[in-house]
């Protein structure tokens, strides 16, 4: 597996930790899958405290701390965001994410690549969510990003590989550079379907959290993450139009 | 001394924003923000406050 900004992760699986019905629901996902990576925000601390409970039990957990700049819309947010995040996670990584539009929440990729510059300059681990577009992923690398992350489809959609094709040319396109689907995939064949192109790693969150037994998708997830690693590593046939016998000609008897 | 915390009208005595977090009860991990512009923990004691300002305190949450 490709390492991300030197570190070597021991699955594709990375987590969010939203939307779950219960902590203890999060935790058990976590545990049951395995999942090396969780993404986390920074938000208003309530006058209880809750996000000092929070983020002992991520710590317990021992994974990578993936902090993001969620619902920003600008590149000063962004910044300031990731600012922040860092001295509270102890992190210089960051899951760059800069909304352009409120519906689909698809990245101001003008924005993104602005921020990244910004942000690889100040020493950060850019990972920045975007659209499937080679230009702007080339502008990323540019800008200092070692790590992609396109888009399946929009977040929390569920609907999986919107764009098969322009993934496929990512892929090939950045050949040695780590990418990683973020958002969109619905079910654990989307998540094979990314590793099946050669994606080095999924993101995801609601499919996970919002499954009628998230602990158990997160399972399944894993595990198709893993099969579509290993069929993309066995190096599969080409799909063709026609039938091609399996099953020997020569030798069959004369009935 | 009126000021905005985490979007809501305080009136607070506090002089500086390290004064802030302890006036307010914040303890543990949590990132600050004066007037839209990142202040380090390091910074927090010699950070002043003045009439107006809108204070942010952050902390870990769940996210995607």
């Amino acid at each position: 597996m490709r390492s991300f900004y030197g570190t070597e992760l021991p699955n594709p699986l990375m987590l969010g930790t939203a939307q779950y019905p219960s902590p203890a629901i999060l935790e058990e996902a976590f545990r049951t899958s395995g999942a090396g990576v969780a993404t986390v925000s920074l938000r208003r601390e309530g006058a209880g405290g809750a996000g000092q409970t929070f983020w002992q039990m991520i710590q317990d957990l021992g994974v990578h701390i993936l902090p993001n700049t969620a619902g920003c819309h600008t590149v000063k947010e962004a910044v300031t965001t990731a600012q922040m995040a860092r001295e509270v996670f102890g992190t210089d990584w960051i899951k760059l994410e800069l909304i352009g539009h409120t519906d689909s929440l698809q990245p101001d990729v003008f924005q993104l690549v602005e921020a990244a510059r910004i942000l690889t300059d100040d020493g950060f681990k850019v990972f920045p969510y975007t659209t499937d577009d080679l230009i702007v992923g080339e502008r990323l690398l540019e800008a200092g990003c070692e790590v992609l992350m396109p888009w399946g489809a929009p977040i929390g959609s569920g609907r999986g590989l919107n764009n098969e094709y322009a993934l496929r040319a990512m892929r090939a396109e950045f050949p040695d550079t780590p990418l990683v689907v973020d958002a969109g995939i619905g079910l654990p064949s989307h998540a094979a379907h990314a590793m099946e192109l050669g994606y080095d790693a999924v993101l995801l969150n609601t499919a996970v959290a919002r499954a009628g037994d998230p602990v158990l998708m997160a399972k399944a997830m894993m595990q198709a993450a893993e099969a579509g690693r290993l069929a993309h590593e066995a190096d599969p046939i080409e799909a063709r139009d026609m039938a091609e016998a399996s099953t020997p000609v020569i030798g069959k008897a004369f009935l | 001394m009126k000021i905005v915390l985490n979007g809501e009208p305080r009136d607070v005595a506090a002089a500086t924003l390290a004064e802030l977090l302890a006036e307010c009860g914040f303890s543990g991990k949590v990132a600050t923000a004066v007037n839209e512009g990142f202040v380090p923990a390091a910074l927090r004691a010699a950070q002043q406050l003045t009439e107006g300002d809108r204070v942010e305190v952050l902390a870990p949450m769940q996210g995607g």
